[in-house]
Parts: structure tokens; sequence; C-alpha cells
């Protein structure tokens, strides 16, 4: 059953429905099809992770249809164990992300719906494609829901955000295509993944064609130094925006690290890996105090993300099965634990229209029952165990000290900023004093919002206390990368 | 009168006549009863795409006229989509011209002339009938540029027009002289044949080259011949402009195919670096230049520049140290490039066009604020319309742009991969400008601006334009095939 394109397609064209016949008139009818599209887009995934082989490295679900002849580009999807889970993940949050935004956004609800529905099935498609092409179309793609969703119903500085995200993600992109091409060139004119890590290439070539694709994913994570329009989309981006920006799209390009510059470049990969350790180390170190003098929240859990992000990037660099496991652990759990964040912040902003922490205090006395999952989901975020945090954080961290006693251990001390940061960030929001009389009067979660934050809460758990069948899945596909990525192609 | 085999020109015979019966019928037409030319004119329009279209299916080159004419699936393909250019721009431009009194029997006649001449243009197989063509569509797009008399504006861009492109054919006519006087023909082939053999007087063959060149570029509208066309495009009643941005820019395509590759491809060492340099200005000077803008046809003019700079680059990379094997893919990637340009420029023009009012020009970018809330429909039509534009899959723009990297990597020249990033690089650039109207039509607020509606017809085609773009944009097979077995079959002559 060709899966992988009803969960590319059924999202897709529920969107474009909604798109062109939806109207804010209607506004319940359209996010109660919107709902529907996102929960099939969902139940189509499911069979992906029970029909999951865990004893092979090759690609399952494959499909393969003939695209552009002229170009030798063709339709062919495929899942293995590196990118099995994004895909339920990237349904789920599509489905948060609708009921999260249910009551909330009043206007042209139609396109709200409709970009979100359309940007769900466009990340499936990055996830398993195979054809280099086809991915970077699916790439590319994303950007235009997205820049539509942060200019439409963003913050005050939503515009400059919206350029600022769409023009530094483009500019890396279009140097990957050039790097596409090259490979397309040289492979004697195949756009096929699986054949170019195949592919002998010499060493001033890989190292051209690492960083043609450092350029474009190193935005996309985003790695210091150029991570800085990702606090302004995070922040002047609506909550749903947020939540599928960090859950998601940064996801896009570590991906992208893992099947294309490691396994296709590994002379490449190898020698710059110092750099980019060191690059992570940046974010993981710099960003972690950067984030401990934010007065936003929303900018604070936007500089976590690129902390974590350094997490992910450092495991992958640190060439060992934990590692790079870790980091595949590490971005699942970081889109359930962002996007729960997200969700929470944006559920403070809703009642209070204030991001500043300054604004809040003792919100535990007024909203009791939010502040119990706002805490489980912070805890996690600082990587407490036996929640998704703990996971990927120790993996990666044992990763890197089996690499290099040093690297390890300022790898970790990420578990004391995430801690500062997050911690000092609760008790100034959440515990002491009730601060003011807008925060007297906040009303606890309804019905709806307590569902949304249920469902991240559970799978946070889950994940935390019972990682085994994620990490189950990784393991033959992780070793078959790591093999790939070790052997030289110089000779 | 044996070699004259009329079979291959019958489109171009029945659009004669019948532009001269829809001329003759239009005496004897009041204002009220234009609906009989006007559906003459778009059935003459539908007859002869139709033509052409059934021809190019055939695949068969023919020679008319003693071998003056050649009508090969190419030049049926090119006419095909100019054919389709001038009709959707007569259904776009009803109820603006009707507004603007341009709903005379002149806009249809000289339309229709000008067609004539591309058609001649692309199917050139002389010096002088290739002239003769361009002149023909030159002269009728003069005489449209200046068709609404009493707007100053319109008659300074006509005189621009007019002076310099007299002076860009006086440029072309000069290197064709040098070329016959090199070659002693005036025929394509024989002059591909006189050169190819390298007897001719090399300098005199270069000289003739650099104005060739020279005279190609102003109707490309390339940088640094390019002056005429911001001020020609902003000045001109929108119609007209759309008249000349699409149609003979294909025109334009098919003359630099025939006099560079179908007669002096010998010569290709030295035109392809020339336009190098024009690709490289043209870029730049398009992409940079449209920043500054707030006039939206003044910024779709520049942005012209810039994806012209573009099919320059694709038509620049075709032969490699003297070896052409990879011509097939560089110039259909520079014709597909040409033929989706000009697609999605006749959405962003008929935008224009059918947002306009009596007395309400529509054409500053200004004009479009909050468009989404005002008509959600041409606010996604003109969203895919820029971002084709820029480049962005899943649209047909996009492909254009990699078919011509792809033609620039394969040609294994690293000068050609670092002019393949300099493109991108100035896409990045371009994208701004795109961006900056789909930001003005979806976040900034309408205000006291009202709803729009549209007449249905326009809309329609619009829309289905705006489909066209996106549909493209899924399946590019066949239109890339299209154009490949077009040039297969041009080159093979």
């Amino acid at each position: 059953m060709a899966y992988l394109s009803l969960a590319i397609w059924i999202p897709i064209a529920f969107g474009l429905v909604l798109l062109a016949i939806g109207s804010d008139r209607h506004a319940p009818v359209v996010r109660w099809i919107a709902l529907i599209g996102a929960v099939l887009g969902l139940l189509v995934t499911l069979p992906l992770l029970t029909g999951f082989h865990n004893d092979t490295a090759a690609m399952q679900f494959t499909e393969l249809l003939p695209w552009i002849d002229a170009f030798n580009v063709r339709y062919h999807l495929g899942v293995d164990g590196i990118s099995l889970w994004f895909v339920p993940l990237t349904a789920f949050i599509t489905v948060i992300v609708i009921i999260a935004g249910w009551e909330v956004i009043t206007e042209r609800v139609n396109q709200y719906m409709g970009a979100f529905l359309v940007l769900s099935g466009l990340m499936v498609g990055v996830f398993s494609a195979l054809d280099g092409l086809l991915f970077y179309v699916f790439f590319e793609a994303t950007l235009i829901p997205m820049y539509i969703i942060i200019g439409l119903w963003g913050g005050p500085r939503r515009v400059y955000a919206a350029f600022k995200f769409f023009l530094y993600t483009l500019l890396g992109s279009l140097l990957m295509l050039v790097a596409l091409i090259y490979l397309y060139y040289k492979s004697g004119g195949s756009f096929d993944i699986l054949t170019w890590h195949e592919l002998p290439l010499k060493g001033t070539e890989q190292t051209l064609l690492f960083f043609a694709f450092l350029a474009a994913f190193s935005v996309k994570v985003p790695m210091w130094p150029v991570h800085t329009w990702l606090p302004d989309a995070h922040v002047e981006a609506p909550t749903g925006g947020s939540i599928v920006l960090a859950a998601i799209m940064l996801k896009l390009g570590a991906y992208g690290f893992l099947r294309f510059s490691l396994p296709i470049l590994p002379d490449a990969s190898q020698r710059w890996a110092p750099l980019m350790v060191g690059l992570s180390l940046v974010a993981v170190l710099y960003i972690g105090l950067v984030a401990l003098v934010q007065q936003d929240m929303k900018k604070l859990v936007a500089y976590s993300s690129v902390a974590h992000m350094g997490f992910v990037t450092l495991g992958f660099f640190v060439f060992n099965p934990l590692g790079i496991a870790g980091g595949l652990v590490q971005m699942i759990s970081h889109g359930f634990v962002s996007g729960a964040m997200f969700l929470c912040i944006g559920m403070l902003y809703d009642r209070m229209h204030s991001r500043e922490i300054s604004a809040y205090g003792g919100v535990v006395n007024t909203m009791p029952r939010f502040a119990a999952f706002a805490m489980l989901f912070a805890m996690a975020n600082c990587g407490l165990p036996a929640t998704a945090g703990f996971v990927g954080e120790w993996m990666v961290i044992l990763g890197a000290v089996q690499k290099n006693f040093w690297i390890g251990a300022l790898a970790a001390t990420t578990l004391v900023f995430g801690a500062a940061y997050t911690l000092w960030m609760v008790k100034r929001v959440f515990f002491g004093a009730v601060a003011n009389d807008h925060v007297k009067q906040l009303e606890d979660i309804n019905r709806r919002e307590f569902f949304a934050l249920a469902l991240l809460a559970a799978a946070v758990l889950a994940m935390g206390i019972y990682p085994k069948p994620f990490t189950d899945t990784m393991d033959v596909s992780v070793n078959h990368l790591l093999k790939q990525a070790l052997d030289s192609k110089l000779d | 009168m044996n070699d004259m085999n009329w079979l291959g020109i019958y489109p171009e015979i029945v659009l004669l006549a019948m532009a001269c019966v829809i001329a003759l019928v239009d005496l004897f037409v009041t204002d009220a009863g234009r609906r009989l030319t006007y559906g003459l004119t778009l059935g003459t329009l539908l007859a002869v795409a139709g033509l052409h279209l059934a021809y190019f299916e055939g695949g068969f080159t023919l020679y008319a006229m003693q071998r003056m004419v050649v009508t090969d699936p190419m030049s049926h393909l090119l006419a095909f989509f100019a054919t389709l250019a001038v009709g959707l721009t007569l259904v776009y431009a009803r109820s603006y011209s009707t507004q603007r009194e341009l709903w005379k029997g002149e806009l249809f006649t000289l339309s229709l002339f000008s067609l004539l001449g591309i058609s001649i243009m692309v199917a050139g197989n002389n010096f002088l009938v290739i002239y003769l063509g361009l002149e023909l569509m030159s002269l009728s797009l003069y005489a449209l540029v200046a068709l609404r008399r009493d707007h100053a504006q319109s008659t300074e861009a006509a005189m621009k027009y007019f002076v310099l492109g007299a002076l860009a054919s006086g440029f072309l006519l000069y290197g064709l002289s040098m070329m016959y006087g090199a070659t002693g023909s005036l025929d394509l082939p024989t002059v591909f044949d006189v050169i190819g053999k390298g007897v001719a007087n090399r300098q005199v063959l270069a000289f003739g080259t650099v104005f060739v060149v020279a005279g190609l570029a102003f109707k490309l509208g390339a940088a640094p011949f390019h002056m005429w066309v911001p001020d020609v495009y902003q000045g001109a009643p929108t119609v007209v402009t759309l008249l000349i941005a699409g149609a003979p820019k294909l025109a334009a395509f098919g003359m630099a195919m025939r006099l560079l590759v179908d007669g002096m491809l010998g010569l290709a060492v030295d035109w392809q670096q020339m336009l190098i340099v024009l690709a490289v200005a043209s870029l730049a000077v398009g992409n940079l230049g449209a920043i500054a803008q707030t006039n939206l046809k003044r910024m779709l003019a520049y942005s012209t520049i810039g994806q012209i700079g573009f099919v320059l680059l694709g038509l620049a990379s075709g032969v490699v140290y003297g070896n052409t094997l990879s011509a097939g893919s560089s110039y259909s990637a520079a014709m597909f490039y040409m033929v989706t340009y000009v697609i999605t420029t006749l959405g962003t023009f008929g935008m224009i066009l059918l947002m306009a009012r009596k007395g309400f020009e529509a054409e500053e970018i200004s004009d479009l604020t909050g468009l989404n809330q005002r008509s959600p429909l041409l606010a996604g039509v003109m969203a895919v319309f820029m971002l084709s534009l820029t480049g962005l899959p899943p649209l047909v723009g996009f492909y254009a742009k990699f078919a011509v990297l792809r033609a620039l990597v394969s040609t294994n020249v690293e000068g050609y991969l670092w002019l393949a990033v300099y493109a991108v690089l100035m896409s990045l650039v371009g994208a701004f400008y795109y961006l900056r109207v789909v930001k003005v039509m979806y976040f900034d607020d309408a205000g006291d601006r009202g709803t729009i509606q549209t007449g249905t017809a326009g809309g329609l085609v619009l829309s289905l334009n705006g489909a066209a773009v996106l549909l493209l944009g899924l399946l590019p097979g066949g239109l890339m095939a299209m154009c490949v077995q077009a040039i297969v079959k041009a080159l093979a002559t």
C-alpha cells in the first residue's frame, strides 16, 4: 500500500480544498474538515510503524514512479530507520496544531488550516524522498506556507521575521541546488540518492559539496552562527507556526545531514567534523547562556531550541552509533517537547497577550492544571530522566565521551544550562505570589487545550519511560549509515 | 514557382488573409458591434494555433518559399505559444481597453500583423526574411504603443521604443550585411557552410557577430541594451505592455536560435562569450534594479531583464570547446524557460489589466495592498505567478531555472559552474521583490479598499493561467519534452 504517498497527499488535498472553497462564514465546518484531514493523515502513518522491519537497513514502503523523464527525476519514496519516525511525528504535530488553533484563529481560518495541512504533506515528502530533486522540491516548497503563516497571523514584526526566514533559508537552499545538479552530472544523469551514496568523489569535490550542503542545512537546523533568523521567526509566528517550526522544520536540516552529507561525502564529513563539533558546542554553551538572559518566553524557548539542535549535530559528527542514534532520538523528543512548550506559551499569550516573563508570576495559583503540564514539559526540556528529553541527551553525551572526554564534558554542561534557563523561567512565571490582577483573572485550560496538552504529555512520558521502540527501529540503519560515513571514497 | 511549397506556411497565409479581412470588416463596425471583430480575431487565433500545433505534432521540417522559410517543429511551437499569448492578451484586455477607448480595430489588426511578423521571424531561413519578420512585428508594436493618443506617457514610451528600436534594427541589419559580405550569401545554410569551411574573413565575421548580437540583445531586453524596457513597459497602455512582454520575447528567442545557432554556430566561440557578458549584466541590472521600484509594471520590466539573463545563460552553454553534444539540452532549457516565462508574464500583466478600472490604472504595487482580503482568488493567482518567477518549487519557474542550471553544470567547465552559482545568488536577490508583492497582498491590511470583482471571462482565464503555472510545476515533463523535440529537430537540419 502506498502509505507514504497517502501521508503526503491526503493532507495536501484537504489543505487545497480548504484553500479553494473554505471561507470565514463557515469557519466551524472548515475547522472540522481540517481536523479530519489531519487525523486521516496521522492514521495512514500508523501502518508504517506497525509494518516496519527492524532488521534491515534497506528502504521500506518504497514507491517508484517516473516523473520528469527529461531530467531523469523520479517520484521515489521510501523510509528507513532514520526517517521512519519523522513521518508520524509530522502528522501528529499537525493534529496538535489544528487543535491548538481552533478558537484562537478567527480570520481567514480556511487559509490558516489549509496552509498547515499543505505544509504537513510537504514535510512528510521531505523525509520520505529518495530522489534528490524530489527532496529539493519538497524542501523548498515548505517555505511558501510557512512564509504566509508567519506573515499573515504573526506578531508586530512579522513581516521582518517572514522575510528573514525566507531569504536566509533560500540562500542556503539555492547553493544546495547547485550541489545537487553537480551530483546529478557526476553520477551520469541520476538523481537517485541511494546511487549517490556509492558515487566516488574526489577530495576537493567533496569539500565544495559539503559546504554547499552545509549552507542549506546549517541555516535550517539552525547552527550557530546562522541561527539569527530563528528567534525572530519563532517570536513573531503564531503559536501553531512556532510549534511546526520547532518541532518539524528544524529537523529537515538535521535529516539532510544524515541523508546527504554523511553518506555521500564521508571524507569531507570526517575532515570537517571538528568544525561541526565546535559549532555545535558553541550552540550548546553560548546559546545556552543567551537563553538565560531572555525576557521574552518565546525567545527563550527559541534559543533553547538552537541549543538542543546543537546537541543533535554534535551527536551526528562524533561518528559512533550512540551519537547518531542519540541525535535522532533527540530530534524526535525535541519535536514533542518544544512543540509542547510553544503550545503552553501560546496558551498563556492567548489569555494575557504578553510573552514577557515580567508580566507573569504565580500562575500556578490560578491555572493549576496548566501549570502541571507546563512543569512536565519544562522538566523534559531540562532533560529529566523518565521524560523524552533525557534519552537523547544521555545517548549523545555517552557518544561524545566515547570520542573525546572533553567534548562530552562540555556537552554535558547543557544539563546545567538547560535546567538553569528553563527552571528559572518556570519559577518566575509559575511560582511565587500572584504578580498582578491580570494573572489573578486567568482561567485554567478548557477541555480542548487539556486534550492537546495531554496528547503531548503522553508522548513525552511514553518516550521517556520506554524509548525502546524508537531505538530499535534506528539501530540497523544507523550502523549502516555509520559504515558509509566512515568508509573513505578516496581510494 | 516550383519551390514555393505553400504547405508549410498555411498558418501564416490564414493569418494574413484574416488580418486583412478583419481590417476591412472593422471599417463597417461601430464601437458597440466590435464584438464581431473580437470574435473573428479570436477565431483566427484559435485556428492558427491549432494549425501550428498540428504541424508540431507532425514533426516534419518543410522548406517553403524557395528555401527562404523553414517551418520545423521549433518554429511551429514558438508560433503556437505566440498565438496563444496574443489571444490571451486580447481576452484579458477587453474591459481595460473598452474603458480607455483602445478597443478599436487597430488593436486587433496590428496585433495580428505583429503575430504574423513573429511567425515569419521564427521560421526564417534567410537573413532578409528574418529581418522582414522583425520589422513587421516591431512596426506594428511601435504603433500599438502609441495607440493611446491622449496619454503623454504612452506617446513618450512610443517615441523611445521607436527610436531605440530603429537603432537596434539598424545594428542588426549592419551586422547581417557584414555576414553577407564575408560569406557571400543571405541563406542561413550557406552561411553555416561557409563559416564551417573557414574560408571567410574572420575579422569581418567577428564584426558582424558583434552587431548581430547587439541587435538581438536589444530585442530581448538584455543589459546593457535594456534602457527601453522599463520606460516602455511602464508608459505603454498595459494591454500593449502585455503584447510586448509576451510573444515578441518568443520571437526574439527564435531569431536568436535561427541567426546564432542555425547560421553562425561555427562562431559560437565568439557569440557565446558575448552572451555570457550580456547574461551577467542582465542578471545584475534586472534583479538589483527591481528592488527600488514602486510601480508594478516597472518592477516587472526589470524582472524581465533578469529573467532574460537566465535565458541567455542557457543559450551560452550549448557549445563547449567546439563540442555540440550538450547543445540540445542547453537550447531546449533556454526555450523552456522562455515559454514558461511568457505564460507567467501573461498572468502577471493580466492581473493588472483585470484590476484596472476607469481612471484607475492598478499599476502601483500599493494597489495590490490587502488583496487577500479583497479577493483571495486574485491574490492566490498572483502569488503563484510571483513565486514561479522567483523559481520556487513546486511551480514551473523552478524547473525552468533548474533546466538552465543543469545545462550550465553539464558543460563541466569551471567558469560555467561559477556562473551557475552567480545566477543562483542573483535569483535570491530577485526573491526579495517578488516576495514583497506577496507580502503586500497578504500581510498588509486592505484598509478601506473595496472588494474586487472581475469579469467572468477574464477571471476564469486568469485562474486557468494560474492553474497552468501550478500544474506545469507538478508535471513539467510534457512541455519540456516538446521543447526538446523542437530543438533537436531544429539542430538536425
